[in-house]
């Protein structure tokens, strides 16, 4: 068994009266790829924000690297790095000046050198000295994932990596990760509504629903219990709640 | 394996990262003319309008005409006191604008940093601002404020601080209220303006309104203006009051502003930045 990278224990968050994470608790293997699944307002973005320490939660505790997030958060930072549709980069910047703001920022050495590397890989080089603001929708994703690549993290945490990018565009994406992955033993946590994306890049799987934990496995065990043939059914039974029962002779059967 | 293998160790990381934000803002602003012109535009439309008032005043008032430029200087040192704090809280909200508060969180940057970049930006836009119109005011109105010498800089430290503070504390209000407060910018100084003494001696003030005076920096740097301009003198006894209380001033800007971003923390609102 692999050492955890992330460890969640017993999170909650209340807006007021709503509660948005309701008592969640799981761990993230070293280099595992796992996802965050569930529909919208299920509690991804509110889980994957409290573990960036963007968010503090209501009750709980979250350590990564084994390192206490809630109270030396600063300590871990340099080595994590995330990518999110709900966050932007600053649009009147160039691509290039938007990345040495943040290599800057994460205290990279050769900031040109990793910038033309990172250009190669993610396919940007031709509109480094376009501004940021100016670029379509899939170029601006590729370059908010150099951005969470320029410290080499060893734990990324991305918010739907491939929203709003087309077929060509987000297969490129998912491909690139994968072979970063590889390279670097990376581990990744991803919060996705594709579950085509999840199928190929996740080696485990969590599922929320309305702030709770459901379920979770490997995408194959997921498709066993629920006896289905690909992950979108999965997905579906758990948001229509036709989730799992644990019948006294411990089987699993889903309940309509 | 990934990680620090291509990070510095060493030179001060804080200084890095608000260099890192300050480089941020001056890319942004050698980027647009628009934005260079619109820093000296005010100052020097307001130090005009003033200056032609002085030139009326000078024959009509003789409180006037025995300083000329003290309603100039006032205009100028306003401006000062105004474009330390609008530096402060526009550079803060140009990260809200461009939703970019999430990508820096996440980075090591530290709020306290960020505080410190905003100050660096503001003063830079101040001295091109302010700078810039009082070197026009020398041509135009054959009034030079650098003639004050070093008491003026006494004067420009201790506005700059104070505007710095308040910055700081508008910046923490939008950062909790949303975009929808943005407007706080530009209106929350006035409220000191009248009671600062800027063109008129705080004797002037109602005898309750000169003891709210004598809790604000600005109304002993203007008395301390018009001491420079009308008595020669350095009154360095102001200088002390108005540099204790911007301690005071700046201690509460930061502190307001680091309580306010921890309730944006618990609110979520460092991601979902909007109205």
């Amino acid at each position: 068994m692999s050492p955890s990278v992330v460890s969640v224990s017993h999170i909650s968050k209340h807006f007021d009266k709503v509660i948005a994470v309701d008592d969640v608790s799981f761990d993230v293997a070293l280099r595992s790829t796992t996802a965050l699944l569930g529909g919208n307002g299920a509690g991804k973005t509110t889980t994957l924000s409290m573990l960036l320490g963007l968010l503090l939660p209501t009750s709980g505790s979250i350590s990564i690297f084994g390192v206490d997030m809630l109270r030396d958060r600063y300590q871990v930072l340099p080595r994590l790095n995330f990518s999110s549709p709900y966050v932007d980069l600053p649009r009147r910047l160039t691509v290039r000046e938007n990345l040495t703001v943040y290599a800057r920022l994460y205290g990279i050495i050769n900031i040109s050198a990793r910038i033309n590397t990172l250009s190669e890989e993610l396919q940007i080089g031709r509109f480094l000295n376009r501004p940021y603001g100016q670029l379509s929708a899939g170029e601006r994703t590729r370059v908010v994932l150099a951005k969470a690549l320029l410290n080499e993290p060893e734990l990324m945490l991305l918010d739907e990596p491939t929203a709003s990018l087309d077929p060509d565009t987000a297969d490129y994406v998912r491909g690139m990760l994968e072979a970063y992955r590889k390279r670097t033993g990376t581990t990744i946590l991803l919060a996705s509504h594709n579950m085509s994306e999840v199928e190929r890049l996740c080696d485990d799987v969590i599922m929320l629903r309305a702030g709770k934990l459901v379920d979770r496995g490997t995408p194959a065990q997921l498709l066993t219990r629920y006896g289905r043939q690909n992950m979108e059914e999965v997905f579906i039974d758990i948001a229509r709640q036709r989730h799992l029962e644990i019948t006294p002779d411990s089987k699993h059967v889903v309940k309509q | 394996m990934t990680g620090l293998a291509h990070t510095h160790t060493g030179f001060s990381p804080s200084l890095r990262r608000i260099y890192a934000l300050v480089l941020r803002h001056t890319y942004l602003l050698r980027s647009s003319g628009p934005r260079i012109l619109e820093l000296v535009y005010w100052p020097t439309v307001q130090m005009v309008l003033w200056g032609f008032i002085t030139v009326f005043l000078v024959s009509h008032s003789s409180w006037i005409a025995q300083a000329s430029g003290v309603l100039l200087s006032g205009v100028l040192l306003w401006d000062v006191l105004f474009r330390s704090q609008l530096g402060v809280s526009l550079v803060f909200m140009e990260e809200m604008w461009s939703r970019n508060l999430g990508h820096l969180f996440v980075s090591p940057l530290r709020p306290f940093e960020l505080g410190c970049a905003l100050l660096t930006m503001s003063l830079i836009r101040t001295l091109i601002g302010v700078g810039g119109a009082a070197l026009i005011a020398i041509p135009l109105f054959h009034y030079s404020i650098f003639s004050m010498g070093l008491p003026l800089l006494a004067f420009f430290i201790n506005l700059i601080i104070m505007g710095w503070s308040i910055g700081l504390l508008v910046s923490g209000f939008v950062l909790r209220y949303g975009l929808g407060a943005e407007s706080m910018a530009w209106i929350a100084i006035f409220a000191v303006q009248p009671v600062s003494g800027v063109y008129y001696p705080i004797e002037t003030l109602p005898v309750w309104l000169q003891y709210v005076a004598a809790v604000l920096p600005s109304s002993h740097v203007f008395e301390g203006m018009r001491a420079v301009l009308f008595d020669h003198v350095f009154r360095v006894d102001l200088l002390l009051h108005a540099a204790l209380l911007n301690v005071v001033y700046l201690a509460a800007g930061f502190a307001s502003f680091l309580a306010f971003f921890k309730i944006a923390r618990v609110r979520g609102q460092l991601l979902h930045v909007g109205e």
